[in-house]
């Protein structure tokens, strides 16, 4: 189910979320649209599949003879679901950076849920989109590169952490 | 006359309705290595793995200088080495640490204890390495480091060599020799020459059940039973 959901178009999910969120939505009491919590929750959604898909494939992929080898050593239960998790920590660190790389890049949710409003629910993306239209590609050059030097820049950052380990 | 340190008695263990044991009795004494030999699905491992505390039993029980423990027990009082080596994530430090670690022992006494058990399998000065990306005979000697350094009673190790270069197999043996000097050391193995070089006590299992035992020497030289006789020969069938 989460597996078929990481690849989920941004602009469908944002257009869903649209259909939820606007005024005569089941959700517009809230008055979310527009606003950066509709932005979060839209991301949040967007991101929990990758999450999760990614972690429980970490812990799966931790050799189950581990749980056995610990035993052996006199580790108690919980002591040997500890040895568990920490050595599916770095895939647990992976997960959460492909998922916040997803949502920091992504434009479909940002767009259709923030709107784009200047000061308000502008992010990168969205201003890259903008200044593209608007013909300013110098400008949306150098957002761009900025983006992807954050982007890039923490995945060095985690790789090198993990190197050291 | 000394009870033995280790007695396994009319064990039966079944998985998914199929005997893995049947009925199997069988004891090990301090100072001896005592072998299991038998081909490959005999039943070893299933026997190593209930006296290792990390599966029980269908039916029979354990006991250690006579008293009859469980699996919680057992873990306190044995330790095992594995045919597949399985390394944690990090160094061979953390790898031969872990089992001191949780075992409280002091801090301070942690490096010598590691440092020792490294020097009995010739890996002095490894502390550093990632375990992970040693060799595999390196990973074994690490493997039975990190079980002597905890100086249980009672080390299992199944087929220790299985797949491993003589010159690694031959310090892994000279370990497992000098740790039996103290201890009970069970060893599982379908290696033959292994068994003759290393075993003072051999058991014969084949398929769930002992079908013969005796002194090493003896065993190989005069087998009483017919598969036995196979086995020896390279001729059972599986």
């Amino acid at each position: 189910m989460f597996n078929a959901l990481i690849g989920i178009p941004t602009v469908a999910l944002g257009l869903l979320l649209y259909l939820v969120l606007s005024r005569s939505g089941p959700l517009g009491y809230f008055q979310l649209l527009y606003t950066p919590y509709g932005i979060m929750i839209g991301q949040s959604i967007l991101i929990t599949p990758i999450v999760v898909s990614f972690s429980t494939s970490a812990l799966e992929s931790v050799d189950p003879e581990l749980k056995s080898l610990a035993r052996t050593l006199g580790a108690s239960n919980l002591q040997t679901d500890s040895v568990m998790m920490r050595e599916a920590f770095w895939g647990v660190v992976l997960a959460v950076m492909a998922a916040f790389n997803r949502a920091f890049a992504e434009l479909g949710v940002a767009m259709m849920i923030g709107g784009n409003i200047r000061n308000v629910t502008r992010v990168l993306t969205t201003a890259i989109a903008l200044e593209t239209t608007r013909g300013d590609i110098g400008l949306s050059i150098a957002l761009t590169i900025i983006l992807l030097t954050i982007a890039m820049s923490l995945s060095v950052l985690i790789n090198l952490a993990r190197k050291s380990t | 006359m000394m009870k033995p340190h280790l007695q396994m008695i009319d064990v039966a263990k079944q998985y998914d309705g199929l005997n893995a044991l049947d009925g199997v009795s069988i004891e090990a004494g301090k100072g001896r290595i005592t072998t299991i030999v038998g081909v490959n699905g005999a039943g070893k491992t299933t026997l190593l793995r209930i006296l290792a505390g990390l599966d029980v039993p269908s039916r029979g029980k354990v006991l250690i200088e006579g008293l009859e423990t469980d699996s919680m027990k057992l873990r306190a009082h044995c330790t095992m080495v594995f045919q597949k080596t399985v390394m944690f994530g990090g160094s061979v430090h953390r790898n031969v640490a872990y089992g001191l670690q949780i075992n409280r022992v002091s801090a301070l006494d942690v490096p010598d204890r590691v440092r020792s058990a490294l020097a009995l399998v010739n890996l002095e000065g490894f502390e550093r390495r990632n375990a992970r990306k040693l060799s595999s005979g390196e990973q074994q000697r690490v493997a039975i480091a990190r079980a002597l350094a905890l100086e249980r009673n009672i080390i299992l190790v199944d087929e220790p060599t299985a797949n491993l270069d003589p010159a690694n197999a031959m310090i892994i043996e000279r370990a497992i020799r000098e740790c039996a000097q103290t201890r009970v050391v069970l060893l599982s193995t379908h290696n033959l020459s292994q068994a003759r070089r290393l075993s003072d006590r051999v058991i014969h299992l084949y398929k769930g059940r002992v079908v013969e035992e005796g002194e090493a020497a003896s065993l190989f030289a005069d087998p009483k039973d017919e598969r036995t006789k196979l086995f020896i020969n390279g001729e059972l069938q599986f």
